[in-house]
């Protein structure tokens, strides 16, 4: 595994994760977006470890505002999100794309792709503005979810420790996830999504699982 | 016989094992950890895993599987304090939808 950093298109720096040896089947892997990409991490890379032993390439790199980046999420737009995709496609030289649930949303729709429990932009909103409402509501100011998402739509809005602006929360309500060549359900995997679990964990059979029907799909 | 069951039993029984399933997906507990729970059991304020985000992601999933909406309004510390008060309040749910 190499980690290291390439340059961003739209300026600075940000990390990818490579398994790289020029093998011909080359994966771009498109996390899961916010609390779902935290708590998916591990999983994420572990299936990319598995790929590496069945001679897949893959890269995972950092979408700007995310994990080790240090561009403001706030910044960042779903169009912003598919054309750093795109520019990583090139650098990488990739053949295929793995995207994670709601990686679909901003998976650029160039490349052939598989797309694992893919969930919409819209479902991971409310589920953030919900996790929100339960915060503010414990801390005695209770606001509803309908007002928590009018007020990011127009202005953006900081849900569940997510600094989200207006245009990012725009798209993701709207966005679509192109067409994969291929999709895996959770149901697939044999138990349930790990992005559920209240602490982040690890399963290794569901990474074997989901690294089988990947090469199996790319085949 | 199952026939001669009243259909709120039966739909009640389905509740508490599609609960206890997502319960073990949010908590990560296996099958026998999770069968051991009752309706006294401690859930949000006993188990400190079950943060804002937890509780939400558990509240969307159970509105998937049970395919009924779950109001901000119903989402308060009695709800979701113990298991059976949540089966409880999922069980009306159901029988209202």
């Amino acid at each position: 595994m190499l980690t290291g950093l390439w340059p961003s298109p739209v300026g600075g720096e940000e990390l990818l994760l490579s398994f790289d040896e020029g093998r011909q089947r080359r994966l771009v892997v498109i996390p899961a977006l916010f609390d779902e990409g935290n708590k998916l991490r591990h999983f994420t890379v572990e299936v990319m470890r598995r790929l590496h032993t069945t001679g897949i390439d893959s890269f995972l790199p950092d979408l700007p505002g995310t994990n080790e980046s240090l561009a403001p999420l706030v910044e960042q737009t779903v169009t912003g999100w598919r054309q750093y995709l795109s520019a990583a496609v090139d650098h990488s030289r990739a053949t295929h794309m793995l995207a994670i649930r709601a990686g679909a949303v901003i998976d650029p729709g160039h490349l052939p792709s598989v797309h694992y429990a893919a969930a919409s932009g819209a479902s991971q909103l409310r589920t953030l503005a919900r996790a929100q409402a339960i915060a503010e509501k414990e801390a005695g100011a209770p606001v509803s979810r309908e007002d928590l998402l009018v007020q990011a739509e127009a202005q953006g809005a900081t849900l569940a420790g997510h600094d989200l602006g207006a245009q990012m929360v725009r798209e993701l309500l709207e966005a679509e996830a192109p067409i994969p060549t291929s999709s895996v359900a959770q149901g697939d995997l044999g138990s349930g999504g790990l992005w559920l679990r209240a602490e982040p964990a690890h399963d290794p059979g569901q990474a074997d699982r989901l690294a089988a029907m990947v090469l199996e799909r790319l085949a | 016989m199952a026939t001669n069951l009243p259909a709120p039993t039966e739909q009640d029984e389905d509740t508490d094992l599609i609960l206890r399933q997502v319960l073990a997906d949010v908590l990560g507990l296996s099958a026998e950890r999770i069968s051991e729970l009752h309706a006294d059991s401690g859930l949000f304020g006993d188990l400190p895993e079950l943060d804002s985000m937890a509780v939400a992601g558990l509240l969307t999933e159970l509105e998937d599987r049970l395919d009924i909406i779950i109001d901000d309004e119903d989402v308060d510390g009695e709800m979701l304090e113990t298991f059976g008060g949540l089966l409880a309040f999922l069980a009306v749910k159901r029988s209202n939808g």
